[in-house]
């Protein structure tokens, strides 16, 4: 049963990026040995922190998505919760939500090809068309009247 | 707060007035057509831009929704639909955690 999971945490810093370099390997390699995939890495650099951790203003934050199991997670939530390197972190299960998130999508996408086609046009949206660009279009209107007046 | 005014003879409820108030529209507003009592139609941001997957990450998503004093902004002010503002509070709450988004303002 592999589940999808997202895991971020900040590094306190103070840590070298050799510091933060190790942590991903050791999260790496618990996930090798517990059996899951590490599907893709981000590290978004150092940060500000909306708020004090500790004595800590900023903080270098890294994503990294897991495939594996719960044991698997709980494994690094308990790992990550020893390091005092490590000021914060969390994990979030995402492939419930994920799934839900492209069931709308198929299925707004597939309502909108079926009106598209009862109306006699493709079923895909051509280049150049459509009316309604921005959410803000009312304001717009207004701008192009009066320029149409000033003329 | 909010820059809300009232217009002497407002009778129903100036519920739908928190977003006029953006100064430089309502400046405009007041010169070319005379118009007391003009309210936005409130729509839900997620539903009108299709945004499906309202995320922790996504910050610059949310930071609208988490006025001054840091507080999740309410259904009745900002129109957020049910079901979207269920996924907004989740997801500014993972956000805090993270520290990506302030508990409350210092």
């Amino acid at each position: 049963m592999n589940r999808k999971y997202e895991l971020v945490y900040v590094v306190s810093p103070d840590a070298s990026d050799d510091q933060v370099a190790e942590l991903h390997t050791q999260v790496e390699a618990i996930v090798q040995r517990m059996g899951g995939t590490l599907e893709k890495t981000e590290n978004w650099g150092r940060r500000k922190l909306a708020y004090e951790i500790g004595r800590h203003k900023e903080g270098t934050y890294v994503l990294e998505v897991v495939l594996g199991s719960g044991e698997l997670m709980k494994e690094i939530d308990r790992r990550l919760k020893v390091f005092d390197l490590v000021i914060r972190h969390l994990t979030v299960r995402m492939d419930e939500e994920l799934e839900v998130v492209e069931s709308i999508r198929t299925r707004r996408s597939e309502a909108s090809r079926r009106r598209r086609v009862a109306r006699g046009l493709p079923p895909d949206r051509q280049p150049g068309e459509g009316q309604r660009g921005e959410p803000d279009d009312d304001r717009d209107d207004r701008y192009d009247m009066g320029l149409e007046e000033g003329r | 707060m909010n820059g809300r005014r009232s217009f002497g003879s407002s009778s129903s409820g100036g519920g739908g007035r928190g977003k006029t108030g953006h100064g430089a529209q309502a400046g405009k507003d007041g010169q070319q057509q005379r118009r007391p009592m003009f309210r936005r139609r409130k729509v839900c941001k997620f539903c009108a831009d299709k945004i499906d997957d309202i995320n922790y990450k996504d910050v610059k998503l949310l930071l609208p929704f988490v006025p001054e004093r840091a507080k999740i902004l309410p259904r009745r002010i900002s129109g957020t639909c049910a079901k979207h503002q269920r996924k907004l509070r989740t997801a500014i709450m993972r956000a805090r955690v993270l520290a990506l988004i302030p508990y409350t303002a210092e």
